[in-house]
């Protein structure tokens, strides 16, 4: 396989034009000929049907019986139900409240990427920003609340991995800092923390948010069961962030921490104004990183019978006048993770390379 | 303080790792202790509210349901211990396979990728992309409607000879007698052994010297087949029939774990594949330049100038996507395979005995965590040792 396939690690003396290096690449050798074929065989043997299948063959409107005729996708079951599949049982007269929260929640994360607003005065917009958007979700002011047990699709989805996220960071900035500090006793519990959080699946987490953390309260208490999920979330973030932090952190030379010292500043002082702030500016990209894994990690909080926008799709399937459109209700799914995260990855990319510079 | 006194003064040595500022680190770790106890003591509290009692006990209490597949003979009669270590080794069992199977595709993926076959690179580039930017779970749920969609056992798909792919499972081919597959698995076992005993002696005494690669060849194929043939068990191969409304014969892979395996390591290689392609890429064009001087070919130039230096990137981002593989078995538990999750999930619902049940799951990933990244740890300490000599 690697011997006369791969071609692109030794530059060549004189680089060849690109259309004869694409040429050489393609059909150069009898490998490489052989291998395009293989690739061309299997694109025919599969883009056709599937394009048919989403394309040509699909229903885009209609009821559901013409669907059951037809041999491509339906989409006239994403158009019934997408308001369900977006905003589940969220009252249907007022879906703008949820519709308006995500996009708030969409816009937050957006201009955070931005370094524009990499600056003290984001704190205020988010806190603004976040209290907004979970006043919109609990249905005041002016109309009645509505449980948490309503809240569900893409808002729920967001809501668990923006708030996961930002949750996170003060706890994982003081976890990265106590597992650097000299004092044996809080390194200790940090590092403890740490690893346990990171040595066990987010599955785990959840269970013990939601088994366990009712029994650990006083008799009489109760805590809603998608704040016990936001909670669990929360700490479990915060271990693999406190060890992106710590990347950072690690990688400020040991001239700036004397520096800050030189000047006078405290332990707190130098931490807020000198090392923190180049610290987290060159990790950005891995919280982009995390916060994409994060995002699609939202959808394990199907196992505990919660429902975000996965559980919504996946449901509208089952409802008995349009049973069985599995396929299109994941492929519809797929396509909102897909755009976010590849818009994400994207933005990722682009910012290494302005960091770089 | 030279390093030498550190080691015969514990003293001096708790008192290091203690820092400065006892007062406060006392105060955290009281407060932590403190809350600790709170939370411990309302659990008990509850417990005996609901009329639990805290404990192990349970462990030994038949569990009283059904468990799908098992490696053991467990029946619903037996002890909750019995169900709890049926999950641990299904979780343990698609675990490994996923690794082994994920390794192989993802090294093959990888090279694709650097292929200078822009077709080629182009597709894996694709799947990787596409892998990575969708939910775990959405694959799962995609491969389980998938293998839930297959034809009935009548109609099965037969992609291979003595291969049969329906709503049942997949349908293998499988040894007649029961014992043969330990034997094979010795013999396998005995041959990896042998090979690499061969390879580390000859390293030792010199390539040249009485122990010749024919012979170490010979040892590797000759004596598994010994052992093989001296065990006596018929290795007589039983293809699946299709009987009445399904097959006998064979053996048969059930459609969750057909789900789940499939599900992991599609997601896991494409992982793999890019850890591979920035392990190769790692390496400075300056050492494939050095190599060509040298006069090296190209296969070989890979062998023993690229790869050995790639592995010093690749294996430790190896070890953590083992590990999520591992800890991502977990989501089994959402298409119905019955892993540790589920087991310990059904237990505690059942009985009540959550704490219990909470600890001996994250205890029980804990320990294959800290086991496999031990292993991983040996091997690369060795890469780098061979790096370094």
């Amino acid at each position: 396989m690697t011997d006369g396939v791969l071609q692109s690690a030794p530059p060549l003396a004189t680089p060849l034009p690109r259309w004869q290096r694409l040429w050489a690449g393609l059909f150069g050798t009898p490998l490489n000929a052989a291998v395009t074929l293989c690739c061309l065989a299997l694109l025919g043997w599969a883009v056709p049907p599937l394009l048919r299948w989403t394309l040509l063959d699909a229903v885009w409107v209609g009821p559901a019986d013409r669907c059951a005729d037809a041999a491509g996708a339906c989409w006239a079951f994403i158009g019934e139900k997408l308001r369900y599949i977006l905003f589940g049982f969220y009252d249907q007269d007022r879906q703008w409240r949820p519709a308006a929260a995500g996009a708030i929640l969409l816009a937050l994360a957006g201009l955070s990427g931005m370094p524009l607003f990499w600056r003290r005065a984001t704190l205020w917009l988010w806190l603004f920003g976040l209290a907004a958007a979970l006043l919109l979700l609990t249905g005041g002011p002016g109309g009645p609340a509505v449980p948490t047990e309503r809240w569900s699709g893409l808002p729920v989805s967001l809501l668990l991995a923006v708030v996961g996220l930002v949750g996170a960071f003060p706890l994982a900035v003081l976890l990265a800092l106590a597992r650097r500090s000299s004092m044996g006793g809080v390194r200790t519990l940090a590092v403890l923390f740490i690893e346990v959080t990171r040595g066990v699946p987010l599955i785990a987490v959840l269970y013990v948010a939601t088994l366990l953390l009712p029994l650990m309260l006083p008799a009489g208490a109760a805590i809603d069961k998608l704040l016990r999920a936001q909670i669990a979330i929360v700490l479990f973030v915060s271990a693999y962030l406190a060890e992106i932090v710590r990347a950072g952190l690690q990688s400020i030379p040991a001239g700036q921490y004397e520096a800050a010292q030189a000047l006078g500043l405290g332990y707190w002082q130098s931490m807020r104004l000198v090392i923190l702030p180049q610290a987290l500016r060159t990790v950005i990209p891995s919280i982009v990183t995390l916060a994409i894994g994060l995002f699609q990690d939202t959808t394990l909080i199907i196992v505990i019978g919660l429902f975000d926008l996965l559980n919504t799709a996946r449901t509208a399937a089952k409802d008995p006048a349009w049973l069985g459109f599995y396929d299109e209700a994941f492929g519809f799914a797929s396509l909102i993770y897909l755009t976010v995260c590849v818009i994400a990855s994207r933005y990722s990319l682009w910012l290494e390379r302005r960091l770089r510079r | 303080m030279p390093p030498g006194a550190l080691r015969s003064d514990p003293i001096a040595a708790v008192t290091l790792w203690w820092g400065g500022r006892s007062g406060l680190q006392a105060a955290i770790l009281a407060l932590v202790l403190l809350g600790g106890f709170l939370l411990g003591s309302n659990t008990l509290a509850n417990m005996e509210r609901f009329g639990i009692t805290p404990g192990f006990a349970f462990l030994g209490r038949p569990a009283g349901f059904e468990i799908g597949e098992a490696l053991l003979d467990y029946r619903p009669q037996d002890s909750y211990a019995l169900a709890l270590l049926v999950g641990l080794l299904n979780t343990v069992k698609v675990a490994v396979a996923g690794c082994v199977i994920a390794t192989v595709l993802g090294v093959l993926l990888g090279v694709a990728r650097l292929s200078g076959n822009a077709l080629l690179s182009g597709l894996v580039q694709g799947y990787v992309e596409l892998v990575r930017s969708t939910p775990l779970l959405l694959q799962l749920f995609f491969w389980s409607a998938t293998f839930q969609a297959l034809p009935s056992p009548r109609q099965a798909l037969n992609p291979l000879p003595g291969v049969f792919l329906c709503n049942r499972g997949i349908q293998l081919p499988a040894f007649a007698d029961g014992r043969a597959g330990g034997w094979l698995l010795a013999a396998v076992a005995l041959a990896l052994a042998l090979a690499l005993a061969g390879s580390v002696l000859r390293r030792r005494l010199g390539r040249r010297d009485a122990l010749s690669g024919l012979s170490v060849a010979a040892a590797t194929c000759g004596l598994p087949v010994a052992l093989l043939l001296a065990s006596g068990v018929p290795l007589q191969v039983e293809l699946p029939e299709l009987a009445g409304f399904n097959f006998s014969g064979g053996t048969t892979v059930s459609p969750e774990f057909s789900a789940l395996l499939v599900g992991l390591v599609v997601n896991a290689a494409a992982m793999i594949a890019e850890i591979v392609r920035s392990g190769i890429q790692a390496v400075p064009a300056g050492q494939w330049e050095a190599a060509r001087a040298l006069g090296l070919p190209r296969h070989r130039i890979m062998r023993l100038v690229v790869l050995p230096q790639a592995m010093r990137v690749i294996v430790p981002l190896l070890t953590s996507s083992y590990l999520n593989l591992t800890k991502n078995s977990s989501l089994a538990v959402a298409i119905g395979f019955p892993d540790l999750v589920s087991v310990i999930n059904t237990s505690a619902n059942q009985t009540g005995q959550v704490l219990e049940t909470m600890a001996i799951m994250m205890g029980a990933y804990l320990t294959v965590n800290l086991a496999v990244s031990a292993a991983m740890n040996l091997y690369n300490r060795r890469l780098a040792a061979r790096g370094a000599r």
